[in-house]
């Protein structure tokens, strides 16, 4: 059983409540419910940040273009990208298809969360910036390049499914191998590890702290896997890694929900 | 009205200008130097534009673009005016760009041109600080050039849109150390401000604190420690900024 930190749709503040991984119940206000029984808003509080390329797949997924036009040379720092207020939805919202889209691409990526300002920290420390662990969905309208920020492919209304919760710490034991699963509709569409970093979570961390803050609440998604599985309209997507929780939302048409944004 | 945050004896308070000094919000009035000046809104979503006027995008050699070239920046990277802004020691070229900002007021989506002005609660002044020796073709420009801490100054005031008849005629001027560098109007800029909130709200919802810095034009030169930089738009304001040495503990 570990601590989390959640947000209820309807409710205005954070909660605490206590996560049981064996049987994927949530502890709350001394009753227990199936995780599928609550209502889930976004716990995130601070900058959402992406990393683009950080797993060796979805490096060599480029090839030899790193080193052609416009890229020219492989990416030396973490290569970043932020995932504004208007995309974060919590756990069970819909994610909104855009009208004149048929496919996304489901981003299945872990989220760090930070404790207190993280600024020229050493990789050793970093785990002491660390308060938790989410899942989140960095979804995109899929696109190739990755040479100009993606805001019209990666940051529509409901693009940042995440949650449920923000497990405590100790729930992982090394957030560098764990299981990254991906299922449409029930079926298994992809599986990974973030053993397959290129940057460690603490390396990655490092580097970044190196030119700017992370702060207190925000979440860095340290990246998503290559083969990012499409879904289409009603399909259910449940992206689950191991000893932190399983995100589920549903695609649904953006003129099907109210004001065309996340409900 | 033109509207100020400012740090005041231990205490946060919104401002607005009166004769040359300040009334803070519990009706004291003080003068400009006696204050922290804080950016005068707090940032939701920041969209800054690139190679957003023909000239500049041609002193960097580049052709203008087709869509409009949108990054995204952090709240770390945001201070007052007469604030400091790190060098880090290892650049070779570190130059500043004054640019107008548009501060949205309401909730937008799927707003055309002719009603973008609506969305807009006033204007103020940004320098968004680029690193160029860090640039990386990337997702460029990338964080490490465009979001580092405290490398974009904004303010000193919020002025109301009302009282800015046309955005779209106003003249930038940079000085670095009284010295003029950069001079141009955001007549030149490639996408306007409606083009910009027609652009962005036609995918996704534009909502108040959202900030539009709408880019920079010709006149970029490289700054160095000790340097007072001072990017001013006609009618918005007059930003003071100094450049010092990065000074950091590693652990």
């Amino acid at each position: 059983m570990f601590r989390a930190t959640a947000k209820f749709l309807g409710k205005s503040q954070l909660e605490e409540v206590r996560i049981h991984l064996g049987d994927y119940t949530v502890e709350y206000n001394g009753k227990r419910y199936d995780t599928s029984a609550l209502k889930w808003d976004s716990p995130a509080t601070g900058t959402v940040y992406g990393t683009a390329l950080n797993y060796q797949g979805a490096l060599a997924a480029l090839g030899d273009a790193v080193y052609e036009s416009p890229y020219q040379a492989p990416p030396q720092a973490p290569v970043m990208y932020i995932k504004p207020a208007n995309t974060l939805i919590g756990c069970g919202q819909p994610i909104p298809l855009p009208e004149d889209v048929t496919e996304l691409e489901m981003g299945a990526a872990l989220g760090v969360v930070i404790a207190r300002p993280a600024f020229h920290v050493s990789e050793a420390e970093v785990l002491d910036y660390v308060i938790g662990y989410t899942v989140a969905n960095d979804v995109s309208i899929p696109h190739r390049s990755v040479y100009r920020p993606a805001i019209s492919q990666k940051c529509r209304d409901g693009f940042c499914p995440l949650g449920p919760w923000i497990i405590q710490r100790e729930a992982v034991a090394d957030p560098d191998r764990l299981g990254v699963r991906v299922y449409i509709n029930g079926q298994l569409r992809q599986e990974n590890t973030t053993a397959n970093l290129i940057r460690s979570v603490p390396r990655l961390i490092a580097d970044i702290a190196e030119f700017m803050t992370l702060n207190a609440g925000d979440v860095l998604l340290v990246g998503v896997p290559e083969g990012a599985p499409l879904a289409r309209a009603g399909d259910r997507v449940r992206i689950e890694i191991e000893q932190v929780g399983c995100l589920d939302n549903i695609v649904v048409p953006e003129q099907e929900l109210l004001g065309g944004g996340a409900a | 009205m033109k509207r100020a945050r400012v740090a005041y004896k231990g205490m946060i308070h919104q401002a607005v200008e009166q004769d040359g000094m300040l009334r803070l919000d519990d009706s004291r009035v003080v003068a400009e130097d006696e204050v922290v000046w804080l950016p005068p809104v707090k940032p939701r979503t920041v969209f800054a534009l690139g190679l957003n006027y023909a000239d500049h995008a041609q002193e960097l050699a580049f052709k203008a673009p087709e869509e409009p070239l949108v990054f995204l920046k952090g709240p770390n990277t945001f201070i007052g005016h007469r604030a400091e802004t790190p060098r880090p020691a290892d650049v070779t070229y570190m130059h500043y760009e004054c640019e107008l900002a548009v501060v949205i007021g309401r909730p937008a989506r799927k707003v055309k041109r002719e009603d973008a002005y609506d969305c807009v609660a006033g204007y103020t002044v940004c320098n968004d600080y680029a690193f160029r020796d860090y640039l990386e073709n990337y997702y460029r420009p990338n964080l490490r050039v465009k979001n580092r801490n405290s490398c974009t100054p904004l303010g000193p005031w919020l002025v109301d849109a009302a009282d800015v008849p046309d955005p779209m005629n106003l003249t930038l001027r940079t000085y670095v150390n009284g010295e003029l560098t950069q001079e141009g109007t955001t007549r030149d800029m490639i996408f306007s401000v409606p083009d910009l909130i027609e652009y962005l709200s036609s995918f996704m919802t534009l909502n108040s604190g959202d900030l539009i810095l709408t880019g920079t034009p010709k006149g970029t030169v490289d700054t160095k420690v000790g340097d007072e930089v001072v990017t001013e738009i006609e009618g918005i304001g007059r930003l003071v900024n100094t450049i010092v040495e990065e000074k950091y503990v590693t652990c």
